[in-house]
C-alpha cells in the first residue's frame, strides 16, 4: 500500500496508522496550532488529545494516530483551523 | 435479551464472553479494527464467535438504552450509522494517560507513555533514538522495555515517587503474576544498564521546533524540586505518564454516580443507573487482570446469569487490593505546580498559559464552567480530556478549596467527535434483525 504525504510517496506496512508512517519516516510534527502557529505531532497516541491532526483527501481534522490509511490516500499537513476542500 | 458492551479491551472482551455464555445476544462495539484494547495492542484478541463485533465503531450518543454508533475509518465523513437498542449496557471504555504539565510539554517529541507504548507494541515504531521516560507508576517499566525492543536507547527512567514503593504495600503481594511481569521488565532494563531512579523527574523540555533536551531534577516527597539537582540531558524524545484518567464520557452522560473520579459500581458491576454496568479502568485503575475479572462479573450480571461467576469475583477482590496499593504508592503530588512558569501551557488545544488561568481566577472564576468560559481552558479540540483534571487541581490549589463541579470536565454530550454532516443525517430507526 502506498500513500502520499505532502506530495511525497510513502509505503505503508499493514496495520500502521498515518502517525506511525510519519514517525517512522523521521517526522515529529505535521500540524500548526491556530493561535501560536506552533508545531504539533503525536502526543497521546490513542485518539484523546487531537494534537496529531492531518488533512486526508481534502478532509481536515483527521487524527493521524487513529486513522489506518487506504491505498492512494493523499495526506497533507494541517495549518491552524482548516475547512474541507 | 441484548447486551451491548462498549470497549474491546480486557474488561469489554471478558464482559462480552460472559454475557454470551449466559445466553444473551451480545454486540461488542470497539473503536479499533482489532480487539484487545491498549493492553493487548499488537496481539489481536478474539471474542466468543457468538459475539457480534462492531469494529472501528464508536458510540457517540444514546437515548435511554438506545445507542447511536458510527462505523468506519476514524474521523471520516463517510462512516456507517447504526442504532442499537439494548436491554443492558456494559461500559468498558478504559482510561488514557494522565500527564501533568511542565515547561515545554507541548513541543513535538514529548509523548505520553501510552503513545510510546502504542507505537512500539502496535506498530513497531520507536518515537525517538535517545529517549527519557518519566512519571509515576509501574507502567513506566513496560514502556521503557517496549522502547528498547524497537531499538530506542532509553537513557533514564525516572519515577517521581519512591521507586517500587507499591511493593511495600500489603495488597501488592495479592497479585503475584503482576509482580513476575514487572520483574521481567526490570531484568531487561538491567541488562541494558538503563538507570531507574526514584524521586526524580523531567521538569522541563527544551527545543525550538522539537525536543532536543530536558531538565531532570531530584524531587522531595511532595514533588517539589531539590535545589542544586537540576541537570540537562540531550534526548530526541520524552515519554511521560502520571497515572491514568478514566474515559467517562458515556458514564457521565448516562448519569452514573462517580466516587473519587471513577464510576461507582456494586459487587456485580452495576452502576447507579438501572441497566448500565461498568468494568475495568473506568471503575478504578488496576490493570488488565482486574479489568478482565470485573468484565466477567459485569457481563454475567448484565445478562442476568443465574449463577454469579465465583472465580472472577475472587479475582476482583484480590485485584482491588493490588489496585489500592498502586494508588497509595503513586499519588500525584502538589509540588509539581512549582515546575510551571507563567508561560507554560496548561491547556494545549486552546494554548492557555498558566498566566491566562491565573487571570481568570483573579477575575473571580471559582468553578469549572466559569474557568472554561473566562480562560478557554478545556474548550478546544480535546474537550478537556488532556487538561481537565489538571486545570481543576491547579485551580483548587490556588483557590485553596476544591472546585464544586470538578467532574464537569467529563460532561460531553457527544461522547466522540462527529462531523456536522453526520449529525445532520436523517435520524435512523433501530436495527430490527442483527
Amino acid at each position: 500500500m502506498r500513500i502520499t504525504v505532502d506530495g511525497e510517496p510513502h509505503d505503508v506496512p499493514p496495520g500502521r496508522t498515518i502517525a506511525g508512517v510519519l514517525i517512522a519516516s523521521g517526522r515529529s510534527s505535521w500540524r500548526t496550532t491556530r493561535a501560536g502557529e506552533r508545531p504539533r505531532g503525536v502526543f497521546c497516541g490513542i485518539g484523546v488529545c487531537f494534537d496529531c491532526l492531518v488533512v486526508v483527501n481534502g478532509v481536515p481534522d483527521v487524527r493521524a494516530c487513529q486513522r489506518y490509511p487506504e491505498d492512494g490516500d493523499a495526506v497533507r499537513t494541517q495549518h491552524g483551523a482548516e475547512l474541507p476542500t | 435479551m441484548r447486551v451491548v458492551v462498549v470497549g474491546g479491551g480486557p474488561a469489554g472482551l471478558a464482559a462480552a464472553d460472559a454475557a454470551v455464555r449466559a445466553g444473551a445476544e451480545v454486540v461488542l462495539v470497539d473503536s479499533e479494527p482489532w480487539l484487545g484494547g491498549q493492553y493487548h495492542r499488537g496481539t489481536p484478541q478474539h471474542a466468543d464467535s457468538r459475539v457480534r463485533h462492531l469494529a472501528s465503531s464508536t458510540v457517540w450518543a444514546f437515548e435511554g438504552l438506545r445507542l447511536h454508533v458510527r462505523s468506519g475509518p476514524a474521523d471520516s465523513p463517510h462512516r456507517t450509522p447504526h442504532v442499537l437498542d439494548a436491554d443492558a449496557v456494559v461500559l468498558a471504555t478504559g482510561a488514557h494517560d494522565r500527564v501533568v504539565p511542565f515547561p515545554g510539554w507541548d513541543l513535538p517529541g514529548v509523548y505520553t507513555a501510552g503513545a510510546a507504548q502504542a507505537l512500539a507494541k502496535g506498530q513497531g515504531v520507536a518515537v525517538g533514538r535517545r529517549v527519557v521516560v518519566s512519571g509515576t507508576g509501574p507502567f513506566l517499566l513496560p514502556v521503557a522495555e517496549s522502547l528498547v525492543r524497537v531499538g530506542a536507547r532509553v537513557v533514564e527512567v525516572l519515577e517521581a515517587n519512591a521507586f517500587g514503593a507499591w511493593a511495600r504495600y500489603p495488597g501488592a503481594l495479592a497479585n503475584v503474576s503482576k509482580l513476575g511481569e514487572l520483574a521481567r521488565y526490570a531484568t531487561v532494563l538491567g541488562r541494558h544498564r538503563i538507570p531507574v531512579r526514584g524521586r526524580a523527574a523531567v521538569i522541563a523540555a527544551h527545543g525550538d521546533d522539537r525536543v532536543t533536551g530536558v531538565t531532570v531534577a531530584r524531587l522531595r516527597p511532595d514533588w517539589s524540586v531539590v535545589d542544586g539537582t537540576r541537570r540537562r540531558i540531550a534526548v530526541d524524545a520524552v515519554c511521560v505518564g502520571h497515572g491514568f484518567t478514566p474515559r467517562l464520557e458515556l458514564a457521565v452522560g448516562f448519569g452514573c454516580r462517580l466516587v473519587g473520579g471513577f464510576v461507582a459500581v456494586d459487587g456485580t458491576g452495576a452502576t447507579s443507573v438501572p441497566g448500565v454496568y461498568a468494568a475495568g479502568e473506568v471503575t478504578g485503575i488496576g490493570g488488565a487482570d482486574l479489568a478482565a475479572a470485573e468484565g466477567a462479573v459485569a457481563g454475567a450480571a448484565a445478562a442476568r446469569a443465574p449463577e454469579p461467576p465465583t472465580r472472577a469475583l475472587r479475582a476482583v477482590r484480590r485485584g482491588r487490593r493490588f489496585a489500592e496499593a498502586l494508588a497509595a504508592a503513586h499519588p500525584v503530588r502538589e509540588g509539581r505546580h512549582g515546575w510551571l512558569t507563567p508561560d507554560t501551557l496548561v491547556c494545549r488545544c486552546e494554548e492557555v498559559t498558566l498566566h491566562d488561568l491565573d487571570a481568570a481566577l483573579d477575575l473571580g472564576a471559582a468553578d469549572v464552567r466559569t474557568i472554561k468560559l473566562a480562560s478557554r481552558a478545556g474548550l478546544g479540540l480535546c474537550q478537556g480530556r488532556t487538561c481537565g483534571l489538571e486545570i481543576a487541581d491547579l485551580a483548587a490549589a490556588r483557590l485553596g478549596h476544591p472546585l464544586p463541579d470538578a467532574d464537569a470536565f467529563h460532561r460531553r454530550p457527544l461522547a466522540t467527535p462527529l462531523r456536522l454532516g453526520e449529525l445532520a443525517d436523517a435520524p435512523l430507526l433501530p436495527e430490527e434483525d442483527l
